[in-house]
């Protein structure tokens, strides 16, 4: 008996192995492949998958690749018979990788549902690569409550002079009030990315500023001109915090549950912690990064995304018509695009629903009483994740010790590392 | 050794029992199916019937075992086919595209659009600073590890073979480890050193590389010495006992025993351990990728995080790949150079 099973095992795999390369199911109606590139909304879009193939009879199919890895992932993908007709191109590395893949969006039916051409990319052909269809906001999440009851006002709060006042003040009566100013700043890999990813925005973005242009491609080198600055709004978090500069480097503290339980008053993140944090701060509200910069009372909150939407141009035209129209129907019809705005904050299309985020109003706020929006200038760090490691190591030794020779170390990972890797990855 | 030579025999009589089974179903019907049911329940039966059949085996030996041989070859590709068939799809083939892809370089997205350069990566590859240091970390600890490890396995063993009360217990206990997957590993022990570091400095493992690299160390020895303890063991047990009362009669000291009787017998598991701890230093990845990610900076990355970290980048990619040949031909030509010169020193028994 046992041999007839192994010998059946056998049999089965082999024919397990032979089938894995049939099924023709294609037919002119077309189908839907979407790489996802958020797997917080993965849930989300199966159903909205599924609602739509009900509707239409077209076949969505959602794969949502691991977080961290969708370059590896969208490679792997676009290798294979039957690859992604929806994928995401997200920054300007990405147009340079994918463009060949992309289909010229420029006057399809959706991009005219755009109210906006600020999230789009190009390559430098002038093709449409990729367009928007969200996009999010940064800065220091701010809980009134906490601040009112220290005895200040966050309206108050308009530079970054009258910022350190209120979170010196608040840290240093830390014990009486029974919270804190910041919540914890780890750098381990879950977090550090909020000081060399976001917080490094303003560095990058007053350079851009000065220079009179917003960068189109990845500069060769930087000047680390406003590195003061970023080192002062720095210094400020890492010394007013519920933990020691030292315990930082190893990590385990949660920043977001500190925040919600009221441990602290300021909170460094985006607008896609809303959702979570409105639950236990319902008033929570985002201001910008204040660093000592010239004129900053006018400043806004940091926009931009990296979510953008890119048709793959080498399906079937069938399979491209699909996606496209499956994509209206996300951005203009009213219960996906509610369903959708609820999990993305905003969608920069005209028939989509309003913005349900509390964050994103905030920074259209800004918008409105004529602030400048600083523009997410970080996604061009060159060859990202070494450049970022190295930075981290270097603030970790700051971190450990705070002195001027350390923080000689962090301009030259924050500098010449820019130059580094910008060769490093250079063809 | 001698174990093996003991079972031999019972071995030998079930296979004449199953190659009988078989020719006589093949000679009553030509049914496959039949055959092998038969077969099966010719082994089914094997440890009743092994001891009655013993006296039949000499006579009937010669043309049964090449019948035996002769359905075995017809069935084999059943049971070779799924494995080697994998093989092809889940080693051999990438590894040749792997060969490919290293010869390209630019910008590597899909292997269809991938272009073929020549050696542009592999110059890129060798100029690459990171890839010596990664290079010279990993063979500091792969030299340190190997040292380590056998010499405490060895230690382990030849405690818990002295006839200790409670050495199954503890036998068992030093072999855990191994059981626990290395990236688990990693976070457990970053968060004991980050405790211990605690109390005496405000340094944590991670900024510091001379902490990285003693880190990787003990967790290393920690979850390997259990397995080669296990291999010592093995060895130890297999060494004659003639021998070794022979030495104790001759007045040979404990240590003259070890040195000059014991070790040269356990030779083959020493082969065995050095091997396999060399191999797995210089392959070593969830264990570094966990437990420090090459932090600070790339100072404690050895070389399979080195090559991976490379593929995050599609400039890069090409370069990675040219590493990965370059590593795999290293740890090839070290692993044969290894076992080549153990082997000379192995005795025959």
């Amino acid at each position: 008996m046992k041999k007839v099973l192994a010998l059946v095992l056998a049999v089965l795999m082999v024919v397990a192995l032979a089938a894995c390369g049939g099924s023709d199911k294609k037919d002119e109606k077309g189908h839907v492949y979407w790489l996802n590139f958020k797997p917080e909304i993965d849930e989300t879009l199966q159903d909205l998958a599924k609602k739509y193939t009900d509707e239409t009879g077209v076949e969505v199919t959602v794969v949502t690749a691991a977080s961290g890895t969708y370059s590896t992932t969208l490679t792997a993908e676009m290798d294979k018979s039957e690859p992604p007709t929806l994928f995401v191109i997200g920054n300007q590395q990405g147009v340079k990788d994918w463009s060949d893949f992309a289909l010229d969006l420029t006057d399809t039916a959706i991009a005219k549902e755009l109210n906006t051409d600020a999230y789009n990319l190009y390559d430098d052909s002038g093709k449409l690569v990729s367009i928007g269809y969200c996009y999010e906001c940064y800065g220091i999440i701010v809980n009134p409550d906490l601040v009112e009851k220290a005895g200040h006002k966050v309206e108050d709060i308009k530079n970054f002079d009258t910022l350190k006042t209120v979170v010196e003040d608040i840290h240093a009566r830390a014990k009486d009030l029974g919270f804190d100013a910041f919540s914890s700043s780890d750098m381990d890999d879950s977090s550090s990315w909020r000081f060399t990813g976001h917080l490094a925005n303003l560095e990058y973005f007053y350079e851009e500023k000065a220079a009179g242009a917003t960068w189109k491609e990845c500069p060769a080198t930087i000047t680390g001109d406003y590195l003061p600055n970023y080192k002062k709004l720095y210094d400020l978090i890492i010394n007013n915090s519920l933990t020691a500069p030292t315990d930082l480097s190893a990590g385990g503290h949660d920043a977001e549950a500190e925040f919600k339980e009221g441990k602290a008053a300021f909170f460094v993140n985006g607008s896609w912690e809303y959702a979570a944090v409105s639950e236990a701060v319902p008033n929570a509200v985002m201001i910008p990064y204040y660093c000592g910069v010239e004129g900053e009372e006018k400043a806004g909150l940091n926009c931009g995304t990296e979510n953008r939407w890119a048709v793959n141009s080498e399906v079937s035209e069938a399979d491209q018509q699909a996606t496209i129209d499956f994509m209206v129907w996300l951005v203009s019809d009213k219960d996906a695009s509610a369903t959708m705005v609820e999990q993305l904050g905003i969608m920069p299309y005209k028939n989509a629903a309003a913005s349900t985020n509390g964050f994103l109003n905030n920074a259209a706020k800004y918008d409105e009483d004529g602030c400048y929006v600083m523009d997410w200038a970080t996604n061009y760090q060159p060859n990202v994740d070494e450049y970022r490691k190295d930075l981290v190591s270097a603030l970790n030794a700051y971190n450990a010790d705070q002195t001027d020779d350390n923080w000689a170390k962090v301009k030259e990972a924050f500098v010449d590392g820019w130059a580094k890797q910008y060769k490093a990855i250079a063809e | 050794m001698k174990e093996k030579q003991k079972a031999n025999s019972p071995v030998e009589a079930v296979e004449e029992t199953v190659a009988e089974a078989v020719l006589e179903a093949e000679t009553n019907a030509e049914d496959e199916a039949a055959v092998l049911e038969s077969e099966s329940a010719a082994v089914d039966g094997e440890q009743e019937q092994a001891a009655p059949v013993k006296p039949k085996k000499v006579k009937v030996r010669a043309g049964h075992s090449s019948m035996t041989r002769r359905s075995m070859r017809k069935w084999s590709w059943l049971f070779i086919g799924p494995v080697f068939v994998s093989f092809i799809i889940g080693f051999l083939w990438p590894f040749l595209q792997g060969i490919y892809l290293s010869f390209c370089s630019g910008r590597i997205t899909t292997i269809a659009k991938a272009k073929l350069t020549g050696l542009q990566s592999y110059e890129k590859a060798f100029a690459d600073e990171s890839f010596f240091h990664a290079f010279w970390f990993t063979a500091l600890f792969a030299i340190v590890s190997v040292v380590l490890i056998n010499i405490l396995a060895f230690a382990a063993a030849y405690a818990l073979t002295q006839g200790v009360k409670g050495s199954n217990l503890f036998r068992t206990i030093f072999f855990m480890p191994n059981l626990i997957g290395g990236i688990v590993l990693g976070y457990l022990w970053s968060m004991i050193f980050d405790g211990l570091l605690d109390l005496y400095t405000t340094t944590n493992l991670v900024d510091d590389a001379t902490y990285g690299f003693w880190g990787l160390i003990i967790l290393l020895l920690w979850q390997q010495i259990g397995y080669m303890m296990i291999i010592y063991i093995a060895g130890l047990q297999s060494v004659p006992e003639d021998m070794l009362e022979a030495a104790k009669i001759d007045g040979a000291t404990k240590r003259q025993t070890l040195f000059r009787v014991i070790i040269p017998n356990v030779m083959p598991s020493i082969t065995i351990c050095t091997f396999l701890t060399l191999t797995n230093s210089f392959k070593l990845y969830d264990q570094n990728l966990a437990l420090t990610n090459g932090k600070p900076g790339r100072l404690t990355e050895m070389l399979a995080l080195n090559i991976s970290n490379g593929f995050a980048n599609s400039a890069t990619r090409g370069m990675a790949q040219a590493k990965a040949v370059i590593f795999f031909v290293l740890v090839a030509v070290l692993g044969i150079a290894q076992l080549v010169t153990t082997r000379k020193r192995e005795v025959q028994q």
